[in-house]
């Protein structure tokens, strides 16, 4: 199953696509991070998978085959938007009492557990919790639903690095404890290495690459070598060239049993240096399936990082 | 039997059916409690001015009502203590008529400019309950709660109102269909109020800014008001005409034309002319005294004729009614174009 499914999808606002031609599918059991410099559409995505905005063209399903935004859809999905928005004059234990009435199933046990782990008084107003504590606060709120996917929307951009780590480990635990599936935009990238199993990344609201991380840093390599040979290097799709003095680094579409030209070392590719380099080269894609991906001609004047 | 020898699947079950009504009774009441208790303290302070000030003055009123001679000196004594509670009344009118303005612009205008304002319609519109349903579900309560509301009071400010609508006590200074005092009674006030609040909740939505929204829907309200009482009201019912004569005291005169003898209508500066020929009447100053029968019985010998337009006050009743129903037909279509709004919003 998939969890969400996007055919052609677009969505303009006035007269500016804020993400166009977006087709892809999210399988299920993944925590996916959808990656991609501000304005290039993560939020767009993440409210027509909820239903909070209607497309412009192509069509969002979600939890296989629901339509984005139906009761069926809303039901299986908990959310919780950029800054996490609660009823700010609203004590905690309304706020879980809201929530549970406003859907079919709340485990309230779980909520109220939970809460006094975090230590958060039921008490309290929504308003006078720390930013820490309210994104806490939120993100309960939506596993309590006991959604089947949970989409969080810039979830930890607000935190302090212990409230950014508590809050992914919550949501680390719901995917092992309760199977849930996750969908997360962020563009802390620190964080994605050690949560996120399956990669979108975004770029001038089109879809730049997608597919799950094992495959994608299998399916990509740093290769090292004389800088002054960088630009012979056209066997495979190179994505991004590093130049030093000396040396340079590219990074290309190859997987570990592709050849090494001679004098070039290869090295594996981290996630973070990985989305880093796609980002840096908006025109460079790698789509699952038929490889979209084209090769780049080196000495086009395209932008490379140059170092020391 | 296959429920039970069949696990229904998570597809299935979501289909199954939605989350009750009634659930959101508890939410819209719990987000809106203290706006509602602002109408309750509102219309509560207001009431009790109302009962309190009705007592004496309707205590005044029977008093001199039931004085006799009514001629005598005495009586007179008695109806003048009873006019001195009329200034507080028109007070009461006056202030009443920006009731409805008020709880549409506070109770109203922030359902939905609040959500918009502080990004709280993310969490309200992805939970299991629905946007739609949501909105209906806050909007629909309110409304009638409100409208109840204002519905009881004017029940209250009718009775207090009454003794200055009787023309027993030798005076008489309104009529129940004047503006001032006609959406006050009856189905009307209830109405006004139901329409103050639709026209708030659509503004909350398109403005999507609380103060933006409030003081909207004041402007709204008011020209709406005022343009209903000085145009559209009289339009109800085809108006009765009345030749050379006063119409009844209870009546609400919309017009009145002097016309020629040739049927054509006659300004006010030919008729000062034709009075100045008259030396032995107070006219000639530019204009004419209205409604003075000596000047009147002159001009109708003189071969003009007046044209009174007016409504009847039997027509109150009628009147409330045409104004209540489309009242309520504009209320539940700006509801309507709420929800359809909320609907089709991109977030």
């Amino acid at each position: 199953m998939n969890v969400v499914e996007a055919s052609g999808l677009g969505k303009r606002y006035g007269g500016t696509w804020a993400l166009r031609e977006c087709t892809l599918a999210i399988p299920a059991g993944h925590v996916a991070a959808l990656v991609g410099p501000n304005g290039a559409g993560k939020t767009t995505l993440l409210n027509l998978a909820v239903g909070l905005a209607a497309p412009s063209a192509g069509a969002v399903t979600v939890l296989g085959g629901r339509p984005a935004g139906s009761p069926a859809a809303l039901d299986g999905i908990g959310f919780v938007a950029q800054d996490t928005p609660l009823y700010k004059n609203l004590s905690v234990a309304d706020m879980l009492h809201v929530t549970r009435n406003l859907n079919r199933r709340f485990d309230q046990p779980y909520a109220q557990a939970r809460l006094a782990e975090l230590g958060i008084p039921l008490k309290r107003k929504a308003g006078k919790l720390s930013g820490g504590q309210q994104a806490q606060l939120a993100l309960t709120l939506a596993l309590a639903r006991r959604p089947r996917l949970l989409v969080l929307d810039e979830p930890v951009a607000m935190l302090d690095p212990i409230a950014r780590h508590d809050f992914m480990a919550l949501v680390l635990t719901a995917t092992v404890d309760d199977g849930v599936s996750v969908l997360l935009s962020s563009h802390v990238l620190t964080e994605l290495e050690r949560v996120a199993d399956y990669l979108i990344l975004l770029s001038r609201g089109r879809v730049q690459m997608a597919g799950e991380v094992d495959d994608l840093l299998a399916s990509h390599r740093v290769l090292t070598g004389p800088a002054a040979e960088a630009g012979r290097y056209a066997e495979r799709p190179v994505v991004h060239v590093r130049r030093g003095e000396a040396q340079a680094h590219l990074l290309v579409r190859a997987g570990p049993d592709d050849p090494v030209p001679p004098g070039w070392e290869a090295h594996p590719v981290g996630l973070e240096e990985l989305a880093l380099a796609y980002l840096r080269e908006p025109g460079a894609a790698a789509l699952p399936g038929p490889a979209r991906g084209q090769a780049l001609p080196l000495d086009t004047g395209e932008p490379s990082e140059v170092t020391r | 039997m296959t429920a039970l020898t069949m696990p229904a699947r998570p597809e299935q079950d979501a289909s199954l059916r939605p989350v009750p009504w009634r659930r959101m009774a508890w939410v819209t009441w719990r987000q809106h409690r203290f706006a509602l208790a602002g109408v309750a303290a509102l219309l509560g302070a207001l009431a009790a001015w109302l009962w309190l000030e009705g007592l004496h003055a309707h205590h005044a009123y029977a008093v001199a009502a039931d004085c006799h001679p009514a001629s005598s000196g005495a009586c007179g004594n008695l109806v003048g203590y009873f006019l001195t509670y009329v200034s507080t009344a028109q007070t009461i009118a006056i202030v009443l008529q920006a009731v409805p303005a008020l709880i549409g612009a506070f109770v109203g205008a922030p359902v939905l400019a609040r959500e918009m304002e502080t990004g709280t319609f993310r969490y309200a519109w992805t939970q299991g309950f629905g946007r739609w349903r949501w909105t209906l579900a806050k909007l629909v309560p309110l409304a009638i709660a409100v409208a109840a509301a204002a519905g009881a009071f004017s029940v209250l400010f009718s009775w207090y109102y009454q003794p200055f609508l009787t023309q027993t006590v030798s005076f008489n200074f309104q009529v129940p269909l004047d503006s001032g005092l006609f959406d006050l009674r009856g189905v009307a006030f209830a109405a006004w109020t139901l329409a103050a609040f639709a026209i708030g909740a659509l503004a909350g939505m398109l403005i999507r800014r609380v103060v933006t929204a409030l003081a909207a829907t004041l402007a709204v309200y008011t020209g709406l008001a005022l343009a209903v009482g000085l145009y559209l009201r009289e339009h109800y019912l085809t108006p009765l005409l009345v030749k050379n004569a006063s119409p009844p005291a209870s009546a609400w005169v919309i017009g009145q034309q002097w016309y020629a003898r040739g049927g054509q209508p006659v300004s006010q500066s030919t008729l000062g002319q034709v009075l100045q020929t008259a030396p032995q009447l107070a006219g000639g100053k530019g204009g004419i005294p209205q409604d003075d029968p000596t000047v009147n019985q002159y001009l109708v010998q003189h071969g003009y004729t007046l044209w009174t337009t007016y409504q009847p006050g039997s027509r109150f009743w009628p009147f409330q009614w045409i104004e209540g129903g489309w009242l309520l037909a504009l209320s539940v279509l700006l509801i309507a174009a709420t929800v359809w709004l909320v609907r089709r919003r991109a977030a």
